[in-house]
């Protein structure tokens, strides 16, 4: 009886009181600017002039036009692909061996997660210090054997790499706990029923493992491209986006423009540009998610 | 399982032991040579023949990097922050999870609090930089720690986990509290909170990872050394000591580095369960 008279009112009331903090903050730091972008895309400004000039569409034609925007699409795909790719290549053989019933895996696992968790900046630092090619651990190590170390400095591609494989240590470990925690949610009697049939280790792995993983692969993908695509730090602090522009990506960009530059303009096209694309790569995520589910 | 019954060690399982340590000194080797490198006295890094371990090793780089800049204002702003920050993220989750589970608010409200929240998942906070900054200069907030903080206060992220945890939890406990004559408030703080603190307990370490650690945010809101942050400081640390030292530029690295690590060794449990149980639900 009482609980079919609490009037709806008040709970209700309780509901917009309970959440209006949190929502509001998001509404005017997450939604808002993204109107906001949109708005200042269309204008000329240098973030000071208490004026700002309407020119349309102009930014992004200019944008479109300039060459070196495509050549920065094109770093961004690059140091993309590179870093999901052998991320979760290291996160899949990391999960596989730190699965097996050896002793000290739990340990070794923290080890492995440690580096998600430490400061991009600091962890940037420590590996140009390692890459530096008059002092660096890499060059020294080298020398042993006679080679001389790329420059990691002034070479545009080995600045890439550089970038890629500092990227790749800090990511992998998050990557394997994820899929741990996948594989351990593999119905075992799976195993035992290919084995009976006489599938061998690798028909297993194809047949089974793989395929049972397909979700938590696919969510490590995602949330690797995602954080390859939104990385800044490390960019900032070991390459500054150079030499002449080769590790230039996106968001790197943004940043330059708007905040080197003054350009708000450019900026509120990057701006849109960065959110559409990772508009476009969550809705498939989320299609590419429930057509697993359905299956 | 059959156990192995012939030879105790077993080929595989040696290579399987060999990989795990080459796999622990691949992770560790940059960390081990960050810490190393902070005891090494400046002629010693740029000796040529170099060495791994320093052969003379000294404390003089930790106090020579604490004054090049002002490290201890940057860690009191970093301190700051990432207390605040965490602590406004745990509340605001906690509050809107709880709503959004436990109140009987008619289903299209809650569904569209729901929808804002993941909406805003969606949107990575890299994306919202140019305008926040320009809000923030509007409200002549630059530089300041309200700027620094209010774009991380709320979290889209820790409520949608909280409420996924809030809706595992039996929601009889509640009704007999709400029986009893518990107010919302009480059954929020008397019941649920201490039900959910696993998961608040994730919240809050993601968050103080995430404030720690952020760079691009503080290095553009903040521009003076009264309110730069320690990644902004050290970076700092980095520009004037350039590739001059590199001793002291890495005891600079572990002071923003240590208290992460130290806390990872406290909680290790709670975070790598954390990771696992926000993508087996997400």
């Amino acid at each position: 009886m009482n609980r079919r008279q609490i009037p709806l009112l008040r709970e209700s009331l309780t509901l917009v009181g309970f959440v209006i903090l949190n929502i509001t903050l998001i509404c005017v730091f997450t939604f808002y600017p993204l109107i906001q972008g949109i708005q200042l895309s269309l204008y000329q400004w240098d973030f000071i002039s208490p004026f700002k000039t309407f020119v349309g569409a102009r930014n992004y034609v200019r944008m479109f036009n300039d060459r070196t925007f495509w050549q920065i699409m094109r770093n961004t795909f690059v140091f993309t692909f590179s870093t999901v790719s052998l991320t979760v290549l290291c996160a899949f053989g990391l999960a596989l061996l730190l699965s097996l019933p050896l002793r000290g895996r739990e340990w070794t696992r923290g080890v492995v997660f440690l580096p998600t968790l430490l400061s991009g900046a600091a962890i940037a630092l420590v590996f140009n210090y390692i890459l530096d090619d008059r002092y660096g651990m890499l060059t020294q190590f080298l020398r042993i054997f006679d080679i001389k170390s790329p420059s990691f400095y002034t070479d545009p591609f080995w600045a890439m790499v550089g970038i890629v494989v500092t990227m790749v240590w800090k990511q992998a470990g998050y990557g394997a706990v994820i899929l741990i925690a996948g594989l351990q949610g593999i119905d075992h009697t799976l195993y035992e029923a290919a084995a009976i049939d006489g599938a061998g280790r690798r028909a297993r792995l194809w047949y089974i493992t793989i395929p049972s993983l397909a979700p938590m692969l696919l969510f490590v993908v995602v949330t690797g491209i995602l954080g390859a695509f939104q990385s800044f730090d490390i960019i900032k602090v070991m390459t500054n986006g150079g030499p002449i522009n080769a590790t230039n990506v996106l968001v790197y960009n943004l940043y330059e423009r708007g905040f080197v530059n003054f350009e708000a303009g450019p900026a509120g096209v990057l701006t849109v540009v960065i959110f559409v694309i990772m508009l476009v790569l969550t809705i498939l995520q989320l299609q590419v998610g429930a057509r697993n589910n359905a299956v | 399982m059959p156990s192995n019954t012939r030879p105790r060690i077993s080929l595989p399982l040696m290579l399987a032991y060999s990989a795990m340590a080459i796999v622990v000194i691949l992770i560790g080797l940059p960390l081990i040579w960050m810490l190393f490198a902070s005891f090494k006295q400046t002629d010693e890094i740029y000796r040529m023949p170099g060495t791994f371990f320093p052969e003379q090793p000294t404390l003089m780089n930790y106090p020579a990097a604490w004054n090049a800049v002002p490290f201890g204002r940057y860690f009191a702003n970093s301190v700051i922050t990432t207390v605040a920050a965490t602590a406004s993220k745990m509340i605001l989750a906690l509050f809107c999870a709880y709503a959004l589970v436990f109140t009987k608010a008619p289903k299209w409200l809650k569904d569209g609090a729901f929808l804002l929240i993941v909406a805003a998942l969606m949107v990575p906070s890299q994306v919202v930089i140019v305008p926040n900054y320009v809000t923030m200069s509007m409200l002549q907030w630059a530089d300041s720690y309200q700027g620094i903080i209010l774009p991380n206060a709320a979290t889209a992220f820790g409520t949608f986990l909280l409420r996924q945890y809030c809706l595992g939890l039996p929601y009889e406990v509640v009704e007999a509290a709400e029986i009893d004559g518990a107010s919302h408030w009480q059954r929020l703080w008397l019941v649920i909170m201490p039900m959910a603190q696993p998961a608040l307990v994730t919240v809050g370490l993601f968050a103080v990872v995430s404030e720690w650690n952020d760079f691009l945010w503080p290095l553009i809101i903040t521009n003076t050394n009264e309110m730069r942050t320690l990644p902004i400081g050290l970076y700092r640390l980095y520009q004037t000591e350039g590739l001059q030292n590199w001793g002291i530029i890495m005891a600079g690295t572990v002071f923003v580095v240590a208290p992460i690590v130290l806390l990872f060794v406290r909680s290790q449990k709670f975070i790598i369960e954390g990771i696992a149980a926000g993508a087996v639900r997400g």
